[in-house]
């Protein structure tokens, strides 16, 4: 434990739709576009299942970052899941950033099952903005940290 | 004031005679003169402890989540805050209304014990009111210096009755609702998290905010069950005070009418409303002006959507 | 006895500070609690009380008891307890000082707590005499003299000037090791103290009636038609018994870090639906049977266990912060009296 924690990566979690994003991160694997493997993937069954408490969560067991995936504006499996998921998660990162909590550790993105590449781009570049910004210090809870 | 509880007493004792309703939802004295708690009265003859003066501060609303369950209607009185809580439980079906017989009374704002005290006053042996000052004691307060954080910004109108005591006296508000908001929309991240590290780190976690809420109706909450694996009973880590808050707030985002209860019954004075007005003031700017509590019909801003609302990482204008 | 003026009194918190951990009254974000003394706190020793009570020094709201780390198929058990530095806290009224005593009835009494007899051992208290006590203060009631606190040391702010006496051991070692003090003789102490004691007489709740609480017609107590009614507006929350400084009960709950479990306990409230709840569930099944539970405890099951020691110091917190204005002092004038 105690080496790891020398060199501590960036861990992110990321709540990805069945329906599209999850299966865009499929096929950027069969595609072998590659990803950060500290991108931790929770497959949810639509964007608006994440309660605003998995993200609180996923930052208290050690996240540095969570993302949250879900299929474009539109195409929602269940129709119109994505819209309310917009509007929860808007408010809640607002709320973050109201906190004082970094706005750049959480993000939404739509990834259809098509966008492969885009999912290895979007997980490149938000793993590269959570490495700059550092370990989660205002949303940790120091009891999950030893 | 003096008169608006005759007229109030009044009423209740004509509805109690006639048989119209077996209870009556009120106010009752206290032991210092401004510590009136909320009372459900039986009988004419128990109306001799019902009062209404400049310290009823307490929303009645929740308090009818369970007793228009119960047998016999209940005849409640709803200052003008009270009546958007009310509006906003029989939204959300939380109040049988068959059993409500409401009486809208008018407010001016209502006293802040804290305030009062502040100004050495513990005891209040007695009390009048105009529309824009109090007296206690004798001694002449302006209503902005004394009443309720809740009451220097409100605007609301009576909604909702049956019946109305009023006598067309209505106080206009000394602030604007945002502006505390605004302030700490406009400062670095550092300062706000400095702000709330320090207001958060006095939590604690009694409930109060919680409990008081009338928005806050599930029969089991999420922090009190057990199995949710967040059930806390304390902040055993300053993580719980920030998860705890955001939460509660969040849950009744869309829901709160701006009621103000949270910030008044909170024992360390943490400045609970504010994070409920920021929700309330990113709603009104996302997805159009909306008042909680207003209507007993219209789609709530979390239970609604259009298909060109904003993406959540361009809510600060841009990735 | 000794002294040191009031606009030197930082110059006291220092030298304290500097050879034990110092606890007093300090304002964060507009509340005032009892917190370490760190150099650039606001401490507020003129406010007569901080909104927790004392009681957290020795029975913190929550306090880590274990923790059980896995690794592999091995379990490592690890003693979390805090080892109790020597500690001073600083300006404690005569109701907080007073629930000590209510508070080791529970806790020193066999089995001990070591947790709180650890803290308890190692704190030396100075007591500060209410200059201004509050309206809904009623500690004469139980026996309180707030105006001659009996702690280690006894502090009296008399005009500008605080005055100092010892009246224990600890508290005479803790005194003479202060060089920023100056002997005196006391002059205004009695005087002060006198003029105290004339204040707390004219409160409006010093002459409350306990004759009906002896333990002896308990169960004609507990099924006082009045309960109803006077739980009517109880919400539920737990600000009574969170601020309560002789509220002693308390949850021991597991939390599940990353590796382990840290198993702590916290204090819990009567007031709350999960409160002792069992494997069926809670036995008090509406908030009159809790609210009834609160105040039958500390007027009526507390003294019968405890030689006539009542659950109640007459703080007044709850009478100050109660949302909804409910309070032990509506409980004794409806059901203390003689019927």
């Amino acid at each position: 434990m105690q080496e790891m924690n020398n060199e501590k990566k960036p861990l992110i979690v990321a709540f990805c739709c069945n329906w599209c994003s999850y299966a865009g991160a499929d096929l950027a694997g069969s595609s072998r576009l590659s990803y950060p493997a500290d991108v931790k993937i929770i497959r949810v069954p639509c964007s608006c299942r994440v309660n605003p408490m998995f993200i609180l969560k996923a930052f208290q067991r050690g996240a540095d970052g969570v993302i949250i995936c879900g299929c474009h504006p539109g195409d929602c499996h269940y129709t119109t899941g994505n819209y309310y998921a917009r509007r929860r998660m808007s408010l809640l990162f607002s709320m973050l950033d109201y906190l004082g909590i970094e706005r750049e550790r959480t993000r939404v993105e739509w990834v259809s099952a098509a966008e492969g590449a885009k999912f290895s781009a979007v997980m490149n570049d938000f793993a590269g903005k959570i490495a700059e910004l550092g370990e989660n210090k205002r949303l940790e809870d120091l009891r999950c940290k030893d | 004031m003096q008169r608006l509880k005759t007229a109030m007493i009044e009423k209740a004792t004509a509805l109690l005679t006639s048989g119209e309703v077996s209870k009556v939802l009120g106010w009752k004295k206290g032991e210092l003169g401004f510590d009136v708690e909320p009372a459900v009265f039986t009988s004419v003859d128990s109306l001799v402890d019902f009062t209404y003066d400049a310290f009823c501060g307490a929303n009645l609303s929740k308090y009818l989540v369970e007793e228009s369950k119960k047998e016999g209607k209940i005849l409640v009185f709803l200052k003008p805050c009270d009546s958007y809580s009310f509006n906003q439980l029989i939204k959300e079906h939380r109040i049988k209304k068959e059993n409500v017989y409401t009486v809208g009374i008018e407010c001016q704002g209502k006293v802040d014990p804290y305030k009062l005290k502040e100004n050495g006053i513990e005891f209040v042996t007695d009390a009048s009111e105009t529309v824009d000052t109090v007296t206690v004691n004798g001694k002449e307060f302006k209503k902005e210096e004394i009443i309720l954080g809740k009451c220097l910004t409100c605007t609301k109108k009576l909604l909702s009755y049956d019946d109305v005591i009023s006598f067309n006296e209505k106080r206009e508000p000394s602030l604007d609702r945002f502006e505390m908001v605004k302030k700490l929309e406009a400062m670095t991240a550092d300062e706000r998290y400095a702000f709330w590290k320090d207001q958060l780190s006095n939590c604690i976690r009694c409930n109060a905010c919680r409990n008081v809420c009338p928005a806050c109706t599930c029969t089991k909450c999420v922090f009190d069950n057990d199995n949710s694996g967040i059930a806390s009973k304390a902040n055993s880590d300053s993580f719980e005070e920030k998860m705890f808050h955001i939460i509660r707030a969040f849950h009744v985002a869309g829901r709160c009418t701006d009621c103000g209860e949270c910030s008044r019954v909170c024992p360390q004075h943490i400045p609970l409303h504010l994070l409920n007005r920021k929700f309330i003031s990113d709603i009104d700017r996302l997805y159009g002006e909306y008042q909680a509590g207003e209507d007993t019909e219209s789609k709530g801003p979390l239970t609604n959507y259009t298909t060109g609302d904003v993406d959540p990482s361009d809510v600060f204008g841009g990735k | 006895m000794k002294k040191i003026a009031l606009s030197n009194i930082d110059l006291l918190y220092k030298e304290i500070a500097g050879a034990q951990e110092l606890y007093l009254p300090v304002k964060v974000a507009g509340a005032t609690n009892f917190k370490k003394f760190e150099d650039g706190v606001e401490v507020d020793i003129k406010s007569l009380q901080t909104v927790k009570s004392a009681k957290d020094l020795f029975f913190p709201q929550s306090e880590d008891m274990m923790e059980f780390k896995t690794s592999g198929k091995s379990i490592e058990v690890i003693d979390a307890r805090k080892k109790a530095e020597p500690f001073v806290l600083f300006g404690v009224r005569g109701c907080d000082l007073k629930s000590f005593e209510v508070l080791d009835k529970v806790f020193l009494a066999e089995p001990v707590d070591t947790m709180y007899q650890a803290k308890r051992e190692a704190v030396t208290v100075v007591t500060l005499a209410c200059n201004n006590p509050e309206t809904s203060c009623f500690c004469k009631v139980f026996g309180v003299d707030a105006s001659n606190p009996k702690g280690d040391v006894q502090a009296t702010i008399v005009s500008d000037e605080m005055h100092f006496e010892a009246l224990t051991e600890k508290g005479e070692k803790l005194l003479s090791s202060l060089k920023c003090l100056e002997d005196c003789e006391g002059k205004g102490v009695e005087e002060e103290k006198a003029q105290i004691k004339e204040k707390i007489d004219a409160l409006p709740f010093v002459n409350l009636d306990l004759t009906n609480f002896k333990g002896e017609n308990l169960m004609e107590l507990f099924n006082r038609p009045e309960w109803e009614e006077l739980s009517k507006a109880c919400l539920g929350c737990g600000t009574c018994t969170f601020v309560c400084p002789t509220c002693q009960c308390f949850d021991i709950r597991d939390f599940q870090t990353n590796a382990g479990v840290k198993r702590f306990r916290c204090w819990d409230s009567c007031m709350y639906s999960e409160f002792t709840k069992m494997a069926a569930e809670n036995p008090r099944k509406n908030q009159m049977q809790r609210y009834r539970q609160r105040f039958m405890h500390k007027l009526c099951y507390f003294p019968s266990n405890n030689d006539g020691e009542y659950g109640c110091v007459g703080c007044g917190r709850c009478v100050k912060k109660c949302p909804q204005s409910l309070n032990i002092v509506k409980v004794i004038k409806k059901l203390g009296g003689n019927k």
